[in-house]
C-alpha cells in the first residue's frame, strides 16, 4: 500500500504487483505448512495418525454448524486483531487489550443489567459504554507514556494484572453481582442484561450467526479508511515509521500517542461484545479471558492490514473451533491446536523476515540488471559513435 | 474515494458471501446416527474442566467414578476436557456434539459448565445432564446437580486440627476466594471453635476470582504455608487443589507440623506418599461416588433429579484415615459425625469472619 505507483491509469489487475502479492502470501502459507508438519510429527511420535486429525478438522469446517462457529469466533478475533493492530501501526504496543476488553465487558454487562431502554438506544449505549471504558483504561497507559515516558508495554501488562484485581473486587455479590438469590452456583455473575440489549443474530441451518459480524466488517472498513484517507491516518503511519521525522514535519507526537492508545483501547472494548450481546448476556467468572493476546497473534499474522487480519482471524477461528471436535471424534488431544497456533506465530515472524530479505535481494538483482543493461547499451552507443 | 467505496463493497459482499455459505451445506452431525441409545448399553458422555483426566484431583476423581461404572455396568463412554481460556460457546459445542452423537446421560464436571449445560439442556429435553458442584434456580428439569457438603468434612478437619495443635494457632489455605472454598473455611472454623474457641485460625487465600490460578500453582501454596508456619501455626488445612501439594511440601519440612489434604486421600497419592508422615488426614470429597451413583440411577431407570447433596451420611464427604494419625481422635470425630448426621449440629456454609 505504500508503493509509489505511477499515477497513470492502468487496469486493476495490472496495478497489482504480482511478485509482491506472491511474496506477501508466501510467508503465511510457509508458516502454516511448517506448523502442520511439526504437528504431524508430534502426532506420529505419540502413535496417532495426523491425517485423521486434519480430516476431523476439515470435516467440521465444511459442515454448516462448524462454519457458523468459525465465523462467530472470527468476529471476536477480528475485533481483537484490529484493536491491537491500530496501535501497532504507529509502533505502539498495546499489550493491554486483554485487560481493556474484560473491564469494558464487565461495565457494559452491569449497565445492561441496570438500564432497560428500547433496543435502538440500549445497544448503542452499551457499545459506547464498552468503548469508553476500554478507551479510558488504555488512556492510563497513554498518559503515563506521554507525561512520564513509561513504556506502554510495561504499563499495559501491569494494567492487565490490575484489571484482574479490579474485576475481583467489583464482581462480588452486592456490588456488580446481585446478592446470592437461590442456588449455590459457585459462579458469581452480573445480573442478566435487559432483553432489549440482545443484538440480532442470523438464523442459519448451522445455528445462529452473530449479527455482530457486520459491526466487525464496518470496523475493518473504517480502520482502512482512517489509515489511508485521513490526515490522522497519515500522521499515525508517519509517526509509526519515524517519530522524530513526524515531529519535525509538524505532527504532535504526544497527542498522537494518547489518541491512538485511546482508540486502540476503545476498539478493544468491543472485543467482548459479540459474546455478551448475543450469547451470554451476563459477565461471569467464566468470561473468556486471553482474547487480547489472541489479538496480538492475529494482528501479527495479518500484517496489521484489515484484510490480512480478516484472514488471520478466520484461520485462528478455524483452528480453535475445530479443536473442540478432536477429542470427541478421534480421541486426539485438542492441545495440538495450541501447538499449531504457537508454531504459526513463530514461523510467520521468521518467514516474513526470510521473504523480506529474499524480496530485497530480488529487487537489488533487478535494479542491478537494469543498470547493467543501461550501461551496456550506453557503451554500445559510445562504440558506435 | 470511489476506490474505497469499491473496497468496502467487496469486503461487505465477501463477508456476506461466506455467511450465506454457512447457511447451506449439511450439519456436521447429520451423518452420525443420533439417539440410538436403545437396549441395555447406555452411553455416558463426560465433559471435564481444565486439567481433565490426570489432574490428581477433582477431574481425576470424577474419572475414577466413570471407570468404576464402566467396569460394573459395561457402559460406553466418551470424554473431553476444556481448554484453558476457551469461550463458553466451545463448552456448548462440546455438549451439543455429545448430545447429537447419542450420549445420554452427559456429565459436566465443574461449575464452569453451568451456563452451557442450561442452554444445551433446554434445547434437548430428552437428554439427561448432570453437573457437579453447581446449580441454578433456572436450570431445566433434565439437569441434575451433584453437590457436596464440604463444610461437614471441613468441620471434622477442624476438630482434628484443634485437637492436634500445640501452639493454639492453626491455618487455612484456600485456593481461590470463591463461594465454594468459603464453604471449606466456614466448616473448618466452626470445627476448630467447637473444640476450643480460643484457638486462632489464620486464613490465606491464594487468589481471588476471576484469577483461578490459585488452584494450580504449588509455588503459591508453598509460600502461603511457609508464611503460616512462620506465624507459629502448626496445623494447616490446604483446600487449594493442585496448589495444596506445595503447602504439603512446606509443612513436611517442619517437624511437628501437620497438614490436612483435600478432595482425595492425598497421603495415598504417589507423588505425595513421601510426605505421608506429615499428612494428618484429608477432607474427602468423593466426586467418584457421586458420578457412580448418578450413572447407576440412570442405568436403573430411576435417575436422580434436582439438586442431590452428597453428605457425611451418604459417604459423599468424610475424613481419610491413612497413616493412622487421627486414630486417637476416633471417638471425638465419631461423636461429631453422629451429631452432624442426626442434625444436632448444622455446620455453617459461610465464614463468619474473625
Amino acid at each position: 500500500m505504500t508503493t509509489t505507483q505511477p499515477a497513470a491509469k492502468r487496469g486493476f489487475l495490472q496495478r497489482i504487483d504480482r511478485e509482491r502479492l506472491i511474496l506477501g502470501l508466501a510467508a503465511p502459507v510457509l508458516a502454516v505448512v511448517i506448523s502442520v508438519l511439526i504437528c504431524s510429527v508430534l502426532l506420529l511420535t505419540s502413535g496417532k495418525n495426523p491425517i485423521d486429525a486434519f480430516h476431523i478438522m476439515t470435516n467440521y469446517a465444511s459442515a454448516s454448524d462448524g462454519q457458523v462457529s468459525i465465523l462467530n469466533k472470527a468476529t471476536t478475533y477480528y475485533l481483537a486483531g484490529v484493536a491491537v493492530a491500530f496501535g501497532f501501526r504507529m509502533n505502539l504496543f498495546n499489550i493491554g487489550a486483554d485487560g481493556q476488553y474484560r473491564l469494558a465487558a464487565l461495565f457494559a454487562a452491569y449497565v445492561g443489567g441496570v438500564v432497560n431502554l428500547p433496543s435502538f438506544i440500549e445497544i448503542p449505549l452499551l457499545l459506547i459504554v464498552a468503548m469508553l471504558v476500554g478507551g479510558l483504561w488504555a488512556a492510563i497507559a497513554g498518559i503515563l507514556k506521554v507525561t512520564r515516558g513509561v513504556s506502554e508495554v510495561i504499563s499495559t501488562i501491569m494494567l492487565n494484572a490490575i484489571t484482574t484485581g479490579v474485576i475481583g473486587v467489583l464482581l462480588v455479590p452486592g456490588i456488580f453481582a446481585p446478592g446470592n438469590a437461590g442456588g449455590v452456583s459457585n459462579s458469581v455473575q452480573t445480573k442478566l442484561m435487559a432483553p432489549s440489549s440482545d443484538f440480532f443474530s442470523i438464523t442459519t441451518q448451522g445455528g445462529s450467526l452473530y449479527g455482530f459480524i457486520i459491526i466487525a466488517v464496518i470496523v475493518g472498513v473504517a480502520f482502512q479508511l482512517v489509515l489511508s484517507r485521513t490526515r490522522f491516518g497519515f500522521d499515525l503511519r508517519a509517526t509509526g515509521r519515524s517519530e522524530s521525522a513526524a515531529g519535525a514535519s509538524g505532527v504532535n507526537v504526544k497527542r498522537m500517542v494518547l489518541t491512538s492508545m485511546c482508540v486502540s483501547g476503545a476498539l478493544a472494548g468491543l472485543i467482548g461484545m459479540p459474546d455478551l450481546l448475543t450469547n451470554s448476556h451476563y459477565f461471569g467468572q467464566n468470561f473468556q479471558p486471553g482474547l487480547g493476546f489472541t489479538g496480538i497473534a492475529i494482528a501479527l499474522l495479518g500484517r496489521n492490514t484489515p484484510i490480512g487480519i480478516g484472514f488471520a482471524a478466520l484461520l485462528w477461528a478455524f483452528l480453535d473451533a475445530t479443536a473442540v471436535m478432536l477429542p470427541l471424534q478421534g480421541n486426539f488431544p485438542p492441545e495440538i491446536v495450541n501447538v499449531m497456533q504457537g508454531t504459526i506465530v513463530i514461523c510467520v515472524v521468521v518467514a516474513y523476515e526470510l521473504v523480506r530479505r529474499y524480496g530485497l535481494k530480488r529487487q537489488q538483482q533487478k535494479v542491478g540488471a537494469q543498470l547493467a543493461a543501461q550501461a551496456a547499451s550506453a557503451e554500445k552507443k559510445e562504440v558506435a559513435a | 474515494m470511489r476506490r474505497t467505496v469499491k473496497l468496502a463493497a467487496v469486503v461487505l459482499s465477501g463477508s456476506l458471501g461466506i455467511a450465506s455459505l454457512a447457511a447451506c451445506g449439511a450439519k456436521s452431525t447429520d451423518t452420525t446416527s443420533a439417539g440410538s441409545s436403545g437396549g441395555s448399553g447406555i452411553k455416558v458422555g463426560m465433559a471435564y474442566d481444565v486439567g481433565g483426566r490426570g489432574d490428581q484431583g477433582f477431574n481425576d476423581s470424577a474419572a475414577a467414578g466413570l471407570d468404576k461404572a464402566k467396569t460394573d455396568f459395561g457402559i460406553q463412554t466418551t470424554e473431553a476436557e476444556a481448554k484453558t481460556g476457551e469461550a463458553d460457546s466451545d463448552k456448548q459445542t462440546r455438549l451439543e456434539t455429545l448430545v447429537t452423537a447419542g450420549y445420554n446421560p452427559i456429565i459436566a464436571v465443574g461449575f464452569v459448565y453451568q451456563a452451557a449445560v442450561e442452554k444445551v439442556a433446554k434445547e434437548h429435553p430428552n437428554t439427561k445432564f448432570a453437573i457437579i458442584d453447581s446449580d441454578s434456580p433456572t436450570q431445566p428439569s433434565n439437569v441434575t446437580s451433584l453437590e457436596f457438603t464440604e463444610q461437614q468434612s471441613s468441620y471434622l478437619a477442624g476438630i482434628a486440627a484443634a485437637s492436634k495443635t500445640k501452639t493454639k494457632h492453626v491455618g487455612f489455605i484456600g485456593g481461590v476466594q470463591s463461594e465454594l472454598i468459603k464453604k471449606f473455611e466456614a466448616g473448618y472454623r466452626a470445627g476448630v471453635a467447637s473444640v476450643d474457641s480460643s484457638i486462632s485460625v489464620d486464613v490465606t487465600y491464594l487468589t481471588t476470582p476471576p484469577d483461578f490460578s490459585g488452584f494450580s500453582d504449588p509455588a503459591k501454596g508453598k509460600e502461603a504455608a511457609q508464611g503460616q508456619l512462620d506465624k507459629n501455626d502448626d496445623v494447616i488445612y490446604a483446600a487449594a487443589g493442585a496448589s495444596g501439594t506445595g503447602a504439603i511440601q512446606a509443612v513436611a519440612s517442619k517437624p511437628g507440623a501437620w497438614v490436612i489434604g483435600v478432595d482425595t486421600d492425598q497421603a495415598k497419592q504417589p507423588a505425595l506418599a513421601k510426605y505421608q508422615g506429615s499428612i494428618l488426614t484429608s477432607a474427602l470429597k468423593n466426586v467418584n461416588t457421586a458420578v457412580y451413583a448418578y450413572i447407576q440411577s440412570v442405568k436403573n431407570n430411576a435417575p436422580l433429579t434436582g439438586v442431590q447433596r452428597f453428605d457425611l451420611k451418604s459417604g459423599g464427604v468424610g475424613l481419610a484415615t491413612t497413616g493412622g494419625h487421627i486414630d486417637d481422635l476416633k471417638a471425638k470425630l465419631d461423636a461429631a459425625t453422629q451429631q452432624i448426621t442426626s442434625g444436632a449440629i448444622t455446620v455453617p456454609t459461610a465464614p463468619t469472619g474473625g
